[in-house]
Parts: C-alpha cells; sequence; structure tokens
C-alpha cells in the first residue's frame, strides 16, 4: 500500500519522523539492546555457562512443558468460542463475549491470587487434593492453570471476529451438499481461519512462555522444581547475579523477537482470510 | 424459545458448551472464589481492609500513575501512528514491527532491564541523574515502565483508523480555506477521538494491573512507590489472606469496569467508522 501524499511541509515531516524515531529508540531499540549487552557483558563462556545451568535448564523446561498443556487447550477453546460465537447470534452473545475478555483486564497478580484461595491447603478443595497426595499450589499444576487463565483469550480474540465477519454462507453450502459437522468444520471452516488461528497460537505462546505474575503467586520459587524462566531471572537478579539473570533473559527476549517476527508474516496472511 | 441464528448450521450447543465450561472452570469460578472469599468477613472489615492508609497510598499511586502513563502513551501514540502510517522512509517496517516488542517481551525481562537501564549508574539513569532528575526507584520509574508497555495499545488501535482517512476530506478542508493545524484540529482528530480514547483506556487498565515490569524499578517502599498489585503479594506473603483478598476485589471490580468503559468505546468506534 502506498502511503497518501504528505500534506504538510516537507519540515514539520522531518521533525515529526525524527522525534517517532527518538521515541522508538529510546523506548524500545534502546531495552532490547540492554538485554544482550547485559547477557553478553563477560562474553559468550559466561552466558552459557549460565543458561546452561543445571537451575536454568530445569527452568526452561518447565516453561516448554506449561506453554505445551496451556497453548493447545486455548487453541482448542478458541475454536469451539470462534464457532459458537462467530457463527451464530443468540441472546446473551455480548455477555458471553466481555466475559472472555476479562482475564485481559484482571490484574496478573489477582489472576494468580484467585488460584491459590481455590487450592491452597485452607480451602476445602486444596484440602482434599492435598489429602489425596495432588498438590496444585506452590507446584506445576498451580502454574498451569493460572498461565491458561492470563491466555485463555487469545485463540478466541482472533478467532471469533474473523469467523464472525466470514458468515455461514459456505458452511450451510458444504451442509446442503451433506457435509456432517466435522466434515464442514475441518474442510471448510478450518482453512477459511488457518492463518487467523495460527496468529492467534502464536501470541498465546510468547504470553505463556513469558508470564511472570500469576505465575509468580502460585509458583512458590522453588528452585529448579517450580521456577518457570522468568522466575528464574526474578531469581537470579535479586540474588544480584545479573549477567546470569541477563543471560536468561535473553533467551526470553528471542522467543519474544521471534514471535514478533512470525506475527508480521502471519498478520498478512490473517488480513488475507478477512472478506 | 430465545432465538439462535442461524438454525441450519450444527454444532452450536456443543461448541457454546464447551465455552461456557472453560470460562466457568477457568475464570469465573475462581473469580467468584475471590468474590466469596472477600465477602466471609463483615463489609465494615472489608472496607477497613481497604481504607488503610497503605492501601490507599498503593491504589492512589496505581491510579494516578496508570493514569498519567496512558496519557504520555496516547501521545506517544499518535505521532508514532501518524509517522508510520502517513509517511515512508527508510527502515519503517522494522521499527512498526517493532512497535509490538513491550507486547512479546515478558515482563520479568522488560522489569530488570529498564532498572538496569535507568538505576543510578545505567545508561538512561546516569546522566538523568546528573541532571537532577532520579528515575529508577521513584514513582517516575514506575511511569517508565508503564509507558514503555503503554505505546503498543495506543499505536496499535490508532493505526487501522488513521491508515483509513480519506486524504481527500483533507484536501476539502483545505481547499475551503482551513489552514493545516485547523484541518488536523477539527477534521483528523474527531474521526481518530473514539479509537485514541479506546487505546488510552486499555493502556491504563494494563497498567493497573501491572506487575512485573514494575516491581523491579519501583523500589517498592511502602507509602511512596509501592502499586496495588505488588501490595496483594505482599500482604499474601505475610498470610493475611483478607487483606490481599479486598485489594484484590479493589481492583478486579475497577477492570470490570473499564472493560465495559471499552466496549461502549469500541461500539462508538464501530459506529465512526460506519
Amino acid at each position: 500500500m502506498s502511503a497518501p501524499r504528505p500534506r504538510e511541509p516537507r519540515a514539520v515531516r522531518l521533525v515529526l519522523i525524527g522525534l517517532a524515531l527518538a521515541a522508538i529508540g529510546l523506548f524500545l531499540l534502546v531495552p532490547l539492546a540492554a538485554v544482550f549487552v547485559e547477557a553478553f557483558r563477560h562474553g559468550a563462556g559466561a552466558w552459557f555457562a549460565a543458561v546452561s545451568d543445571p537451575d536454568a535448564r530445569h527452568a526452561v523446561k518447565l516453561t516448554l512443558l506449561v506453554a505445551a498443556i496451556a497453548v493447545p487447550v486455548n487453541a482448542a477453546f478458541g475454536l469451539a468460542a470462534g464457532w459458537a460465537l462467530g457463527k451464530f447470534r443468540f441472546p446473551g452473545r455480548n455477555l458471553v463475549l466481555t466475559l472472555v475478555d476479562l482475564p485481559f483486564a484482571v490484574s496478573p497478580i489477582v489472576a494468580g491470587l484467585v488460584f491459590v484461595l481455590v487450592f491452597g491447603r485452607s480451602s476445602p478443595l486444596g484440602g482434599w487434593l492435598a489429602g489425596h497426595g495432588i498438590e496444585v499450589v506452590f507446584a506445576v499444576p498451580g502454574i498451569v492453570l493460572a498461565t491458561v487463565f492470563v491466555t485463555f483469550p487469545f485463540v478466541a480474540r482472533e478467532l471469533v471476529p474473523l469467523m464472525q465477519s466470514q458468515g455461514t454462507d459456505e458452511e450451510e453450502a458444504a451442509r446442503v451438499l451433506g457435509a456432517g459437522f466435522f466434515k464442514t468444520f475441518l474442510r471448510v471452516t478450518l482453512p477459511n481461519v488457518k492463518w487467523a488461528l495460527l496468529y492467534g497460537v502464536v501470541l498465546c505462546t510468547a504470553r505463556a512462555v513469558g508470564e511472570f505474575g500469576a505465575v509468580s503467586v502460585v509458583s512458590g520459587h522453588i528452585r529448579g522444581a517450580t521456577n518457570t524462566l522468568p522466575l528464574h531471572v526474578e531469581t537470579l537478579y535479586n540474588e544480584y547475579a545479573t549477567q546470569g539473570a541477563f543471560a536468561a533473559a535473553s533467551l526470553l527476549t528471542l522467543v519474544a523477537l521471534a514471535a514478533m517476527l512470525a506475527k508480521a508474516f502471519l498478520s498478512r496472511h490473517a488480513g488475507e482470510e478477512a472478506p | 424459545m430465545a432465538r439462535v441464528t442461524p438454525s441450519l448450521l450444527p454444532g452450536f450447543g456443543p461448541a457454546l458448551g464447551v465455552t461456557l465450561l472453560g470460562l466457568s472452570l477457568v475464570v469465573l469460578a475462581p473469580l467468584a472464589t475471590l468474590l466469596a472469599t472477600s465477602l466471609r468477613g463483615s463489609p465494615a472489615e472489608f472496607l477497613a481492609a481497604v481504607t488503610t492508609p497503605r492501601v490507599l497510598a498503593a491504589l492512589e499511586l496505581s491510579f494516578l500513575l496508570s493514569l498519567g502513563a496512558a496519557a504520555v502513551s496516547a501521545l506517544l501514540g499518535l505521532l508514532l501512528g501518524w509517522v508510520l502510517v502517513r509517511y515512508r522512509f527508510p527502515g519503517r517496517r522494522v521499527l512498526d514491527a517493532l512497535i509490538d516488542l513491550p507486547f512479546a517481551l515478558p515482563t520479568a525481562v522488560a522489569g530488570i532491564t529498564l532498572t538496569t537501564l535507568y538505576a543510578p549508574n545505567g545508561w538512561l539513569g546516569k546522566p538523568l541523574a546528573a541532571l537532577g532528575v532520579p528515575v529508577a526507584f521513584t514513582p517516575l520509574g514506575i511511569g517508565v515502565a508503564l509507558v514503555f508497555l503503554g505505546i503498543p495499545f495506543t499505536v496499535r488501535t490508532l493505526q487501522p483508523v488513521l491508515a483509513s482517512l480519506d486524504p481527500e476530506v483533507e484536501d476539502a478542508a483545505a481547499s475551503l480555506g482551513a489552514t493545516r493545524l485547523e484541518t488536523v484540529r477539527r477534521v483528523l482528530f474527531p474521526e481518530v477521538l473514539p479509537s485514541l480514547l479506546t487505546g488510552t483506556t486499555l493502556a491504563f487498565a494494563r497498567g493497573l494491573g501491572e506487575y512485573g515490569s514494575v516491581v523491579f524499578i519501583s523500589g517498592n517502599m511502602p507509602m511512596k512507590t509501592e502499586i496495588a498489585p505488588l501490595l496483594v503479594m505482599t500482604k499474601l506473603e505475610q498470610y493475611d489472606v483478607a487483606g490481599a483478598t479486598a485489594l484484590a476485589v479493589v481492583l478486579l471490580v475497577s477492570s470490570f469496569l473499564l472493560l465495559l468503559v471499552l466496549n461502549r468505546l469500541e461500539a462508538w468506534a464501530e459506529g465512526r467508522r460506519r
């Protein structure tokens, strides 16, 4: 797409571009550069030692495990929500849409707190589960639950508006031609939204990997047991192991950059899916 | 019976069932537990818990700083949105992609990075401290972190609207004798206002609940630089569950109200576009 012919004098344009570059440089580029400068402050050897330390490796594994559970759960929910809320009109639909968005607005700390209240040792449910040897809070299940909570709207948010704008003509045609629900869904609906779905999955994965506040409340910060990578960063930083903290942070930053690249690539394709 | 349209497509019941079940189990039931827990004490106890000087100071700090940071994000959003949509210059697409960095970067990483940058011996903190403006471990530092976080919200809500503006309307205004500044103020600004407010409210809501990017740079001094979400965490760690719950309810209700405001704003923005 070409830009409209500028209506401002050249000087105004240059000043505005200059200010924008300064703002992006100061607020975004400098922090991005700082992560890697600090991570490699003592050389590649120190960086490698920090990211291959057993606690760091455990944190990476736990983070991947949590994402591997939370992301598919989210994708499945997002597809169901897309079908129910995107393809159909029914009373109460707007309320459900607002509730789906709720986790976006809720503080991650509040999200973590609610799971401590539900599953903590002092709650009836938590006490019962503990009696059966199942720990949720200060253990992996709590981390997974908190992550599912904070990432809850990601896929649904992409799919509902798209599926709504695509309408139901193609699905109805498939039905008339004799296709059942699953055939219609897999052969008609899913191919139409695949890029938007992938886009939502990328955003969801980035958040699942990087979630800090909610996980911080429920994890208990047990090194080598319930520390995810963002929590490992915090632990090291608070112990003044700054270089180690930034080395771990650089891994997370690489994930973030990959997600941004994927997002830039996918948003072009997702744009084509809109009718 | 209430009407569900269209009726020809199958799978409405199961899909809505899965949606509502997931929503209830993961979001609604836990949040209801929070409300129920907060109601265990008397209303007077609840009120007492959320009106201690320390809690009031934290709430005031969180609200004021989030609002101020959202306003700064709004200004930056207008500048960045305009430049990225209207002008062509080398590196524009890379810069455009970079706007998402605060979305994508884990908040803990943003937190320790901004703290290191703005600390008294940091790249940016040192010159600023020399000018007599300490940033890290002051309310200003919290503001910087919240502006960082807010930028993508305002830029990304403004960009589509700015791109959809018809430049011929501006030419018409100009040919009718409006100066460029008048055109911007009286023609362009009313068009983007709903989206600007939507983006600003999103930034505000996010800032109000933010934890990770703020805790490191804030210094966490009670009554001075202690934000509300951190105080929830502190109270929980001190086994003051009632206090933590009460403050969390205040935050939750605020988020919900902001969400309702956002719905109205989005409807307004949608109406504008038609």
